[in-house]
């Protein structure tokens, strides 16, 4: 009955798969995100700085998610507007603890949106890293981004802790009511 | 008809069809290739597939055939533009996405065929992606990601990477193995940063050698082999150990083994200069490993050893013995590469040790024969070397009916392999001329005709029966040359070889032929021929005289031009000197000029040099200051010396005996052509040293510092008749400093220079080269003696910034010490070659001879000749630079002139002893006191 539901369901959805960037700066812990959507085990992976990118493909809630996780670095984020056509969603990831950098992650922020490719994207932020000691909270990272100024476009904040597990699968669970919400409607 | 006999059934039909179909088969075939016609743009479009994912997903085969469409215009030399390949290249790397195996190899291939016309930073982005790959379950993702990862990743990456590639190297897959040590070569190459992480692999490396797999034991050789080169004691101590327990299963490793073996022997006997007597253990080790190689049951590594037995360095008859047998069966082979090979190496065993291979005789007349004309005319040429006298007519018999079936290239080969049989056996000479006149007669292109003229002229100079049968056989050859340079050439010889023989009249015939019948070109050398006839045979003066008129009114001004000087030239000489053909006492007189006549004068003397050489001296001359205001009459004497373009010192093994590893090349000679430039313009663009007159010789730039240094230095040495002007050039290497006011500090004791005068350079920038000058006074009152000079470079070092290149910081005085300056005699002397040094020498006379006799300590006659050469700064006539037979005493001829334009020559001998070399010197000049001084030229 379950397969049934599913063959249904991606039937109903052209079997379209939902296509994520994960952005953010490095040593935000995208990768770490990634693996830990993937596997749903318990241990976090040990992950290297990301040279490149990673992509894997993912199921939630019936929902298929091809999901790309570029590289934070400096050299490699003008590499990201390569993979900006046909994004469905984008994660930006964001060190919570890492105030001193909030401002380069907000500019970093305030130019991808502005790109034409991007302007039908829903934007989820995670404000990574809550189990560190002196994280700033959502309604904080929120502000230090700019959030409240985003015009035109679906977006929401979700507190996360990659290494815990915590807060991923409710972001999730925002991406999938909004999209099943767009393919509704 | 036949299809009408059958009545009309489905089967008959079916029948027809096929017939049908199998007649078109051929012609559909054909033209059909799916990727003709592939338009660039069209495969562009194309590509926009890879950014969507749900096509990507569905259908990876389409995706495959876009690639190899890629591929295959990017083959085909359609390039791309940047913005394209861009594009194209982040499309490409959206395919990472799919899991499928046959596109994900697609993906590699093109990243690799890209990665090196991509920007370095755009290609980073795959890294990960590969990394990923390399620790794949899937082997052949393993494999392949190490390969392309080698082509994108530097040094610093690759240590990021280094535990993983260590990893490979032991992978139990043998293809993953295979990569990985394959990409570590490749990492070795690249820079010597990532050199020095691969060195550290070497235990892994060790591992790969001992797997079960024949490829991996290869490559790891090779890695091996590649991390040790320049480390002799590591290679010896690979080659022996392996060469002994004989683990090695891969033929292509036993293959390398074999080769480094043999680089192993052939770089100790040329350490020991040349003497190998086998004794050493590293050379009997060797050779009994290759000797074990010979049955080995792979076909390719028993080739090899005999090669390498064949090659080595003067190895002895029975040692050889071996290898050339096994040679000889491979004769007999099927297959013609084998065959080829075989024949190859025997005959180059031929070139140095005829007797070796006189035994397969048989086996080479029956590959005459062969399909393959490549081992024909290799089984040809050996004969040639290897045959006894007796079987020259049989030789040359079955040639003259193998030379119409081969191309030109072949017959070339031949040729040559003929001129040097007769070289060989000169009483086979009528036989052999006569081979080469006939082939000469035959068709050909012009470099087959010019090498049997050449053969043929080179044969008369050599041997001088051959001399008239030669010329008559080219005579006959320009009656219908085509080839107007071969005409050309004859002609000139006929002329200077034409007069002395017994019957110089029947000469005229054939150039007077040419001036009838020929082009503009040959019948200006046509008359230049007939001229010298003319003024070496004063009995057909007359008779050529009357020819010669006929060419005054040629339609060509070069013919006209020299027509009328030898009129000219030869009505005075008859009206000077007329012959009658018997003399005063009614003998026949002797048909040779008189020493006073002015045609033989005129028209036979050479110029005293070369044209290039007329041409640059007279070139030197006009850039002299002040040379082409003065009152003085130029003439031949006048005219400064020019010496010798100095040719690059032949490298030692020139022989080829170290060519062992198939394709490397002798030390490639980066000797590009010299600039023409005169030397001294430096000195005439400076108004202060005008007064010094003219530079006698400017010697080639000696190196005072090491290249790598801060401050490079080179000096060249400017001589004028009584001074010498040492100009220093000097590269500023600093890129934060400025040098100025640049001068040298000259410190020494010189009985014969004083310093009288510098010119300060005034300033040098990063990267420029810039000269000062410090003028010595020579005194000319007292002989020539070696003079040194300690040398200090001062200046003003003034800071700058790299970037703007404007003036920061301090700037301070700085002294710099660079290598002790030397001034020999030699430098006093101009290498210029005076021609015919025999007659130089005897005209010389001995009135001012000096001999002296001297011990030396060299190793080799031969590098005693190139240090006597050089200790003179003479130039070598004759062709005496090179040592033909090094157990015999070696005869030295060497001229040059002295400063004050004194021409100086130097016969030496040169003899090996049991301790060193003795060396035996005749300086004759026309001052004696040159003549000592330039004998002193030896240390």
């Amino acid at each position: 009955m379950g397969i049934f539901m599913s063959r249904l369901f991606s039937s109903l959805f052209g079997g379209r798969e939902v296509r994520i960037l994960i952005l953010g700066l490095d040593n935000a812990g995208k990768t770490t995100i990634l693996y830990r959507l993937q596997n749903e085990s318990d241990e976090a992976i040990q992950t290297i700085p990301t040279i490149g990118f990673n992509v894997e493909t993912l199921q939630y809630k019936n929902i298929k998610f091809q999901v790309w996780d570029l590289g934070g670095q400096t050299s490699i984020r003008p590499y990201w507007r390569c993979y900006y056509p046909n994004t469905d969603a984008i994660i930006f990831v964001v060190d919570s603890a890492d105030t001193e950098r909030l401002a380069v992650a907000r500019q970093e922020l305030t130019a991808m949106l502005q790109e034409e490719e991007l302007s039908s994207s829903i934007l989820l932020v995670f404000a990574n890293k809550q189990d560190q000691k002196g994280a700033l909270n959502a309604q904080q990272i929120s502000e230090g981004l700019g959030l409240p100024e985003v015009r035109g476009r679906q977006w929401s904040i979700q507190e996360t802790s990659a290494l815990k597990g915590k807060g991923l699968f409710e972001g999730f669970d925002w991406l999938v009511t909004c999209i099943k919400g767009a393919q509704e409607g | 008809m036949s299809q009408s006999e059958e009545p009309l059934t489905t089967a008959g039909l079916m029948r027809e069809i096929t017939v049908l179909k199998e007649k078109f088969k051929g012609e559909d075939e054909e033209t059909y290739s799916p990727y003709a016609d592939l338009e660039k743009a069209t495969v562009l479009q194309e590509c926009r597939i890879f950014h969507d994912s749900k096509a990507v997903r569905e259908s990876p085969r389409k995706c495959c055939t876009t690639i190899t469409k890629l591929l295959y215009i990017v083959a085909q030399g359609e390039s791309l533009t940047s913005a394209e390949l861009i594009d194209v290249f982040f499309g490409v790397t959206k395919l990472f996405q799919s899991k499928d195996a046959s596109l994900r190899r697609m993906v590699y291939l093109f990243i690799k065929e890209v990665a090196e016309s991509c920007d370095r930073g755009d290609v980073i982005i795959v890294t990960q992606s590969l990394t990923k790959d390399m620790n794949s379950d899937t082997d052949l993702y393993r494999s392949n990601a190490i390969r392309v990862l080698a082509r994108i990743v530097d040094a610093g990456m690759l240590g990021a990477i280094e535990r993983y590639i260590k990893q490979a190297i032991v992978d139990r897959h043998p293809l993953v193995s295979s990569s990985a040590l394959i990409s570590a070569s490749h990492f070795f190459e690249s820079s010597p940063e990532s050199a020095n992480i691969v060195r550290r692999w070497l235990n892994e490396a060790q591992t790969a050698l001992q797997s079960p797999h024949e490829m991996v034991q290869y490559h790891a050789l090779s890695l091996l082999y590649q991390i040790k080169k320049h480390d002799r004691l590591g290679v010896s101590k690979l080659v022996t150990q392996l060469s002994k327990n004989g683990s090695l299963k891969s033929p292509l490793a036993t293959i390398s083994l074999i080769r480094y073996t043999s680089k192993l022997m052939h770089d100790e006997a040329r350490e020991n200069s040349g003497v190998s007597d086998g004794s050493s253990e590293l050379a009997r080790a060797g050779y009994s490993f290759l000797e074990g190689s010979l049955r080995h049951r792979n076909e390719m590594v028993i080739y090899e050893a005999a090669r390498a037995i064949c090659n080595l360095p003067g190895v002895e008859p029975q040692d050889l013995a071996p290898g050339v047998t096994v040679l000889q069966l491979f004769l007999s082979s099927p297959r013609p590469t084998v065959r080829y090979a075989a024949m190859k190496t025997l005959s180059e065993v031929a070139m140095l040790a005829p007797m070796a291979v006189v035994k397969c005789n048989e086996d080479i007349e029956v590959l005459i024969s062969d399909t393959n004309r490549s081992i024909a005319t290799l089984a040809i040429t050996t004969l040639l070397k290897t045959g006894s006298e007796s079987s020259v007519d049989r030789l040359m018999k079955q040639i003259s009916s193998f030379m119409n079936d081969i191309q030109d290239e072949f017959k070339i080969i031949i040729v040559k392999a003929v001129k040097d049989l007769v070289m060989k056996y000169p009483g086979k000479q009528r036989i052999l001329i006569g081979f080469l006149s006939n082939i000469l007669r035959e068709e050909g292109g012009f470099e087959f005709k010019k090498s049997i003229v050449n053969a043929i002229m080179f044969l008369m100079d050599a041997i001088p029966e051959t001399k008239e049968n030669g010329l008559i056989q080219l005579c006959e050859f320009i009656e219908d040359s085509d080839f107007t340079a071969l005409s050309t050439i004859i002609l000139h010889m006929i002329g200077n070889l034409g007069p002395d023989t017994p019957n110089p009249a029947r000469y005229i015939r054939f150039i007077y032929n040419r001036v009838i019948l020929e082009n503009s070109q040959v019948r200006a050398a046509a008359v230049t021929a007939l001229a010298k006839f003319g003024a070496k045979v004063p009995s057909l003066r007359e008779s050529i005289l009357t020819l010669l008129q006929r060419s005054l009114a040629d339609e060509d001004d070069e013919v006209r031009d020299r027509s009328n000087i030898a009129v000219d030239v030869l009505k005075r000489a008859i009206a000077e000197n007329d012959y009658s053909a018997l003399d005063e006492n009614g003998d026949p007189a002797p048909d040779v000029p008189t020493s006073s006549d002015s045609a033989a004068f005129l028209l036979l003397e050479p110029l005293p040099m070369s044209f290039s050489q007329l041409e640059r001296s007279l070139k030197q001359y006009s850039n002299a200051p002040g040379a082409l205001e003065s009152a003085e009459p130029l003439s031949f004497n006048t005219l400064p010396v020019v010496e010798e373009v100095v040719e690059v010192a032949p490298v030692q093994d020139s022989n080829g005996s170290s060519n062992i590893m198939g394709a490397s090349s002798p030390l490639a000679s980066s000797a590009a052509a010299p600039p023409a430039a005169d030397p001294a313009a430096d000195i005439y663009a400076i108004p202060e040293l005008a007064h010094l007159g003219r530079v006698f010789r400017s010697s080639p730039p000696v190196e005072q510092t090491e290249s790598e240094t801060e401050y490079v230095v080179k000096c060249i040495k400017h001589i004028f008749n009584e001074h010498v002007v040492l100009q220093f050039k000097v590269q500023n290497t600093v890129d934060s400093q400025r040098l100025d006011n640049v001068t040298m500090a000259l410190e020494g004791e010189s009985e014969i220079l004083t310093v009288s005068g510098e010119i300060a350079c005034e300033s040098i920038p990063y990267g420029e080269t810039g000269s000062c000058f410090t003028v010595l006074d020579r005194d000319v009152s007292v002989g020539i003696a070696p003079s040194a000079f300690t040398c200090e470079l001062h200046f003003t070092a003034v800071g700058v910034d790299p970037m703007s290149g404007e003036e920061e910081g301090d700037s301070y005085e700085e002294e710099y010490a660079v290598e002790d300056l030397e001034i020999a005699t030699s430098d006093f002397i101009a290498k210029v070659n005076l021609g015919n040094f025999r007659n130089s020498w005897e005209q010389m006379g001995n009135e001012c001879e000096v001999l002296e006799k001297f011990a030396l300590s060299f190793k080799s006659t031969e590098e005693a000749v190139e240090n006597v050469i050089n200790y003179f700064g003479m130039s070598a006539c004759d062709g005496t630079a090179t040592v033909k037979n090094p157990s015999k005493p070696h005869m030295l001829h060497l001229s040059g002139v002295f400063v004050g334009s004194k021409p100086v020559m130097v016969r030496a001998q040169v003899g090996k002893t049991a301790d060193g070399v003795v060396l035996k010197v005749a300086v004759r000049s026309e001052d004696a006191d040159v003549s000592r001084q330039v004998a002193d030229c030896i240390r």
